[in-house]
């Protein structure tokens, strides 16, 4: 196996498209022009045929792969899936990554300056949700001169993404990899979703989203959304064998200070989040979690909802995934068998829960690698 | 035997099935295979005979084969059921030499005759007449249909043609048609449940 140092997409760059058309938003509201950053690896072939899109989930970017020449440490955060002989081989396809609107890397969001009022957004920043971000991420495709994709790909939020993809441009998608999705979100879900909204809405920094204007941010809040956040992304049997009972002291402090390694642990992801992670933007980001659901307006029936899907499907799910667990993506997948649609399901066999999706165990990596091999361009 | 003769020897035997197989799907059928290996017969049967369909496997590494051999695929364990395939969803629905492996053989019989109109199943046949020398003999047979060493075989089930007919009958499983050949791959009339090696069968409600 080659190493991922070794056929990495190398120093990148991002790049920014400003719309000035105004875009007209789920929920009603309208955004009148937006910006979005992106990056691109790999080259668009004379016949526009090898595009893919990567979407990003909760808390990711547009910096999917390689790393910045003032900035090498940054890695992108699916370098180990996209390169050159990796699963999604940029010497094969032209692959685009892009910040989400409303999210905080550099795309239109609730850090811009409202045109409107001179001033940030913040908590006036219109509720996106994932068809919006489908909306201006087919704008992107225009600007880019790809009227279809051959593939659009994502995990998690990501993979909703793609799924609304197939139903919002089914003539623009030819194959949608749907990875540790669900079509969406239960009660449980949501309910983690709330946790992590109090949390950041009742710190007391977070002057009703205007933090910004005020010259702080709500550090504690999206520290504690964070750290319940990330329960959810691991698995029990990865936690236990990550840190099982060790203790930070090696033995009961009878404190309430760090004294198991996980709490350290927990305190330290939400410390790194909080430093770099938009309030605002993470609460929109898990409202568009908890709204997306294309069978809403076909009375829950998914498979209703499905018909008009026309690409074909990769999914995939963790066995040990309980935030979206492979019953999940089976809904999905018997919804498109309802249509007829051609899928590939795949029951992954993996420890580290939801976040498996981002890792590169073998078996994951090769059914990737042989489902986009077999993708014509 | 040579591993490439074995191998070419092997070939020609699944060849020899899937063409019987075939033989009894109608060209652009709508067609599931339950534990499909890495999806060569359904990739047969849409080369030869047009067909659309899924393939259903539990491994891994076959379900890695079906995507490689760009074959729908859904990974899933059908001991446990066929739900959320719908009813009278398929025409055919078939198990090649997969029954034998498997513990549920009633409910995988109900299941499939649930969700296709018909059922094709093929299986090796425990009492043909090697297999019941070899067992007069004193050892568990292996032969060409059968064959794993007792210590490492995939089979759960050893049943024979007339076993088979009477649960069938037992489930209110009508018999089409059976074809039943021997080690060689000749078409064996008399007495299958001795000269049949191997054993297909087209299964449905009523005739």
């Amino acid at each position: 196996m080659v190493m991922s140092s070794e056929n990495s997409v190398g120093v990148v760059a991002a790049q920014r498209v400003r719309f000035a058309a105004p875009l007209l938003l789920k929920s009603g509201a309208q955004l009148p022009g937006f910006e979005l950053v992106f990056e691109t690896y790999g080259t668009l072939n004379a016949e526009h045929s090898n595009a893919v899109l990567v979407c990003h989930a909760l808390s990711g970017s547009h910096h999917i792969a390689g790393h910045y020449a003032d900035d090498p440490e940054n890695v992108g955060w699916w370098d180990n899936l996209v390169g050159p002989g990796k699963p999604l081989d940029t010497r094969k396809f032209f692959v685009v990554g892009v910040n989400n609107l409303g999210g905080c890397y550099g795309s239109t969001g609730p850090l811009s300056v409202n045109p409107e009022t001179g001033r940030r957004y913040g908590a006036d920043f219109p509720m996106v949700t994932v068809e919006d971000w489908v909306a201006a991420q087919a704008r992107l495709a225009d600007h880019l001169g790809i009227a279809t994709w051959a593939a659009v790909v994502g995990g998690s939020l990501g993979g909703m993404q793609a799924l609304a993809w197939s139903l919002q441009f089914p003539e623009r998608i030819r194959h949608a990899l749907v990875i540790a999705s669900a079509p969406k979100l239960s009660a449980q879900n949501i309910a983690f979703n709330e946790v992590a909204r109090q949390a950041i809405v009742s710190d007391p920094d977070f002057h009703g989203g205007h933090y910004a204007e005020n010259g702080v941010i709500p550090t504690r809040g999206l520290r504690l959304a964070r750290m319940v956040g990330h329960i959810t992304y691991l698995s029990d049997s990865q936690m236990g064998e990550k840190f099982g009972r060790q203790l930070r002291h090696g033995e009961h402090k009878f404190s309430y200070d760090v004294d198991f390694e996980v709490e350290s642990y927990l305190r330290h992801q939400g410390d790194k989040f909080a430093r770099f992670f938009d309030a605002n933007t993470y609460l929109m980001m898990t409202k568009a979690l908890d709204y997306f659901d294309p069978a809403y307006a076909y009375d829950g029936n998914l498979a209703a909802a499905l018909a008009r899907a026309k690409a074909s499907f990769f999914v995939a799910s963790f066995s040990t995934d309980w935030r979206f667990a492979p019953a999940r993506s089976r809904e999905i997948v018997f919804a498109l068998l309802h249509n007829r649609l051609h899928v590939a399901y795949a029951e992954i066999e993996c420890d580290a829960g939801h976040d498996s999706f981002l890792l590169d165990d073998p078996h994951y990596h090769a059914l990737l690698r042989a489902y986009l091999e077999n993708i014509a361009v | 035997m040579t591993e490439h003769e074995r191998r070419v020897k092997a070939e020609q035997r699944e060849r020899f099935d899937f063409a019987v197989i075939a033989g009894w799907i109608p060209p652009g059928e709508r067609v599931l295979d339950l534990g499909c290996g890495d999806g060569r017969l359904l990739r047969y049967l849409s080369e030869t005979r047009d067909v659309s369909g899924y393939g259903v496997e539990i491994d891994g590494d076959s379900v890695l084969g079906c995507i490689r051999n760009g074959v729908d695929v859904i990974q899933m364990d059908i001991e446990c059921g066929l739900s959320g395939f719908e009813d009278k969803s398929f025409d055919h629905v078939i198990i090649s030499q997969a029954l034998q492996t498997m513990h549920a053989t009633e409910g995988i019989l109900n299941e499939m005759l649930r969700v296709a109109d018909e059922a094709v199943v093929s299986f090796p046949n425990f009492a043909y007449r090697t297999n019941r020398a070899a067992i007069a003999a004193g050892r568990m047979p292996v032969s060409e249909d059968l064959p794993y060493d007792w210590f490492d075989t995939p089979n759960v089930r050893f049943f024979t043609i007339a076993d088979f007919e009477d649960l069938c009958a037992r489930l209110g499983i009508h018999v089409r048609e059976r074809l039943t050949f021997d080690e060689a791959g000749r078409e064996v009339s008399e007495d299958p449940n001795l000269n049949g090696s191997l054993a297909f069968y087209r299964l449905g409600r009523g005739s």
